[in-house]
């Protein structure tokens, strides 16, 4: 079915027209075309991007969901900019069940998804229109309800005026829907927006008191009527199948509604969490580890430092001549690098809530792929997509967890309330469930080897990955994998800014029984800090400051070295630091944004302490200013809490660690202070969730070497073999 | 039964004992504004107020709190409480917000013993409370914004 999905979706752009109708006595703009597949659950609401009703209240459909990165905010911002609601009569909420209407444009229209820092450049243009579409609908109402020309017709905050007539958005809505919308809209030049590009003062987050007041719902606060709880046992390894299970004593305990079983594991179900919990303790399950994964992590590195070693199986990048290039070094330099399986671990632990009543089936939670949970969804519960409904929640971070294309979650919790004959059931992990899930940021080894003549410039550049896949396998591969190359496992080594005369860089793709997954900033979260920590041995080595070593490498590519520039200048490169400081920069492209961050570090025991980061990148129009601000500052505690000290260790295919203090993370005593400084732009939108997280650990690493004369190489900072 | 004062108000809890009062909150009350992140008092989630002190609620039963006085973030009120939200909104603080009704709790108790944390002090007292988007930085000054309202 999800192959199906892919292959009849065709890009919307092409035969989709914006249009509107009526509804539940108001206007919808951005009406759905035919032939889309639809929702259960009569009346249809999300077929639009925009439905503005009787009462004024203006209700945004968001193509987007929102695990913190502010989209919701940004959305409502691109659509008011034109609309001109009051912001107290604005609501946004998931859209989903439409991929001709919601389909993600970065991803060619085909199917609505939020990843790859793309949501707001994919809504830049549409959601724009659909405000001004929703706009000139209710002008032309009042227009010919007063008898007046539209052109003479304001809106502000809400109110359509004309002299000294007034009337809000609710009033003319009905007979806005009932006029034809006009053929095509006039969008706001940049110079007149009044929203966009601003800062907090002029715009907060309409979402920040219902978050700092404990009302803002998540999919773990999902009420329902007779809503039970299930907390899953799943196969200590992965791979392993159940055999046998003994749920009697289990079944007895108070609260105790169900113990099943469902593909994915076993299901204890109770009228509550704790009694789901003290239940599962209880359940005895014998397992078949026939198929499952029984290596460590010393084994795999063993064996990927094996593979580096080796020619590479594919090829990612060649050119230039790399023979001649090392051939005219007056130095070779070469360096392994690596990185661990990292968790994502949000701090709402996976879940999902689901229903199936009437023959509907209802699913609430973090859709990142809500057409592709639709299709899940319905496989599972044994009906047509169309009898799906998805309720997409607002989730505590992410990170690309929820972004699974097995939809593991989603399954199980319509796997589960099938088995209890449909009743609503919340599916909850644990943070030990979570930790020890799947679905990783993939385990790599880089090996990289570069020449330098006798002046200090790079001849050839050679750099070797060797991991697992994340997209090999799933319907992503056709359009991601090329020539035996995962695009994600070489994305910010394959192709670099700096002007190189010979580059090779080959791929290992590795088979272990480990699922893997996007992680904020995927590819470059490891690809980032080899080259740039390599480039910083290199220029150590050419005897150069590694600013300028950049820099000289950078005249083809402007963006990069303007962003480089402004960061060092800013966090005033080269210039004395007090005793005991030292810096380190770093730069990274991701996501068609481009981020240079010069760090200052100070050593405490054998750890880098780190004091400031100075951040500056080109991420084309900012929408919301300081909501990038906060993505930069969130992307770089993240990143920085990942390479000191986040580390997954597979012992014969178990994960060991499980809660927060083995699976340890940054906390409010490591995080630096960070300036961000946002190039100017007229640029679309890039993007900003990801891209502050790849130059924050080569940074460090550079300013750590600066401190010990010390490279790490192998992450996180604080294993003890880094001691 | 477990009779304990929630939020000003005297509360019957129909519940076993060993419930942690995380749950009970969530489960039994229908007070979903305490959150659970870990269960295991490595994550401030789930902080609450008793008596007054920071508590992980998912590792306190419902025993250990009958007859005291809670506060859950749904009764955060007075004050201390205002200055907390006020600066939290105005700087905004929140990505997810998932980790923040534990952020508020435990800044509320902070400044109502400290009028005028110094940063270690707030790296202290809130150390416990993972963000996992990483709004430390605003925590931070959100913190100090609060202290300087209420000075
Ligand atoms: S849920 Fe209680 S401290 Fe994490
Ligand atoms: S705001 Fe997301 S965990 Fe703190």
């Amino acid at each position: 079915m999800l192959k199906t999905l892919f292959e009849t979706a065709s890009p919307s752009r092409r035969g989709f027209l914006m249009g509107a109708t009526a509804f539940a006595g108001g206007l919808m703009v951005g009406l759905a075309p035919r032939g889309a597949v639809a929702q259960a659950g009569g009346q249809n609401p999300f077929q639009g991007y925009v439905a503005i009703a009787p009462d004024g209240v203006v209700t945004i459909y968001s193509a987007h969901m929102d695990m913190g990165q502010g989209i919701y905010h940004g959305i409502a911002t691109l659509l008011n900019e034109e609309l001109g609601a009051d912001w107290r009569q604005i609501r946004v909420e998931g859209g989903s069940g439409n991929p001709k209407l919601f389909g993600n444009l970065a991803w060619g229209g085909v199917m609505q998804g939020t990843g790859g820092s793309t949501g707001t450049g994919s809504s830049f243009e549409r959601y724009r229109r659909a405000g001004a579409l929703a706009r000139q609908m209710l002008v032309n109402a009042a227009a010919a309800e007063w008898k007046v020309p539209a052109a003479e017709i304001k809106i502000e905050n809400g109110t359509l005026s004309h002299g000294a007539r007034k009337a809000g958005f609710g009033e003319f809505a009905a007979k806005a829907a009932a006029l034809p919308p006009p053929a095509d809209v006039k969008l706001k030049d940049a110079s007149e927006w009044r929203y966009i590009g601003k800062d907090r003062a002029v715009l907060g987050k309409f979402d920040s008191r219902a978050k700092s007041t404990g009302r803002q719902d998540y999919t773990i606060d999902v009420k329902l009527p007779g809503l039970l709880t299930a907390v899953m046992i799943h196969p200590p390894r992965f791979g392993a199948k159940v055999k046998s299970f003994d749920a009697a004593k289990a079944k007895a305990m108070k609260g105790v509604v169900d113990v099943v079983q469902i593909p994915r594991g076993i299901a204890v179900v109770a009228d509550n969490m704790w009694r789901a919990l003290k239940a599962r303790e209880a359940v005895s399950v014998q397992w078949d580890e026939t198929g499952a994964e029984t290596r460590s992590s010393s084994d795999l590195m063993a064996s990927y430092r094996a593979a580096a070693a080796q020619p590479g199986k594919a090829i990612a990048t060649d050119k230039g001549d790399l023979t001649k290039g090392f051939a005219s070094a007056a130095k070779v330099l070469e360096a392994t690098y690596e990185f661990p399986y990292l968790a994502h671990a949000a701090l709402e632990p996976l879940n999902a809530v689901a229903r199936i009543e009437n023959g509907v089936v209802e699913v609430w939670g973090g859709h990142q792929m809500p057409d592709v949970y639709q299709m899940a969804a319905a496989q599972v519960a044994g009906v047509t997509p169309d009898k799906v409904k998805m309720h997409v929640m607002k989730t505590g971070g992410g990170f690309g967890r929820r972004a699974v294309i097995d939809a593991d979650i989603i399954t199980e919790a319509v796997g589960v309330s099938k088995a209890i004959g449909g009743k609503p059931v919340r599916v909850q992990w644990t943070r030990e469930d979570d930790t020890r899930g799947g679905r990783y940021r993939p385990a790599y080894v880089h090996r990289l080897k570069a020449g330098l003549d006798a002046s200090g410039n790079i001849t050839a550049w050679q750099n070797h990955v060797v991991g697992q896949s994340i997209v090999a396998g799933t319907p992503f591969a056709a359009g991601m994998v090329k020539n035996g190359v995962d695009a994600t496992s070489v994305e910010g080594a394959q192709h670099l800014p700096y002007a190189l005369p010979a580059m090779k860089v080959e791929l290992t793709t590795t088979d272990v029984g480990v699922p893997v997954l996007w992680w904020r900033a995927v590819g470059s979260t490891h690809t980032a800090y080899a080259v740039e920590a390599f480039l910083d041995e290199l220029a150590e080595a050419a005897g150069k400051d590694p600013v300028e070593f950049r820099l000289a490498m950078l005249k083809d590519s402007p963006r990069h070295a303007q962003v480089l520039k402004l960061a060092a200048e800013k966090a005033d490169w080269g210039k004395p630091l007090p005793a005991g400081r030292f810096r380190g920069v770093a730069l990274a492209e991701s996501f068609g944004t481009v981020v240079a961050q010069v760090v200052e570090v100070s050593v405490q025991g054998k750890a880098p302490r780190v004091h400031r980061v100075v951040c500056a990148l080109d991420c084309g129009i900012a929408v919301n200013p300081d909501n990038v601000r906060a993505q930069i500052e969130g992307g770089i505690g993240f990143g920085l809490g990942a390479i000191l000290k986040s580390k997954l260790t597979l012992d014969k295919g178990a994960i060991v660690e499980g809660n927060f203090d083995t699976y340890e993370v940054l906390r409010m005593e490591d995080m630096p202070q960070v300036e961000v400084h946002i190039l100017p732009s007229t640029n679309k939108p890039s993007g900003v969730g990801e891209p502050g997280v790849p130059p924050i650990g080569p940074a460090v690493a550079n300013a750590f070497y600066a401190a010990t004369k010390r490279r790490i190489r192998a992450l996180p900072f604080n294993r003890p073999e880094n001691a | 039964m477990i009779e304990l004062t929630l939020n000003g108000k005297k509360q019957a809890v129909d519940a076993e004992g060993d419930m942690p009062v995380l749950w009970a909150l969530r489960d039994v009350l229908g007070l979903t504004g305490t959150k659970f992140g870990c269960g295991q008092a490595q994550c401030g989630a789930c902080t609450i107020l008793i008596d007054g002190v920071p508590s992980r609620s998912c590792q306190t039963t419902l025993a250990d709190v009958a007859g005291r006085n809670v506060i859950t973030i749904e009764g955060a009120n007075g004050k201390v409480a205002e200055a907390v939200i006020n600066a939290w909104v105005s700087l905004d603080v929140p990505q997810c917000g998932y980790c923040q009704s534990g952020q508020v709790m435990a800044t509320i108790a902070l400044l109502s013993e400290n009028k005028k944390p110094s940063d270690a002090d707030i790296d202290a007292a809130l150390s416990g409370n993972l963000c996992r988007c990483a709004t430390y930085q605003r925590i931070r000054a959100a913190v100090h914004e609060a202290a300087r309202a209420l000075a």
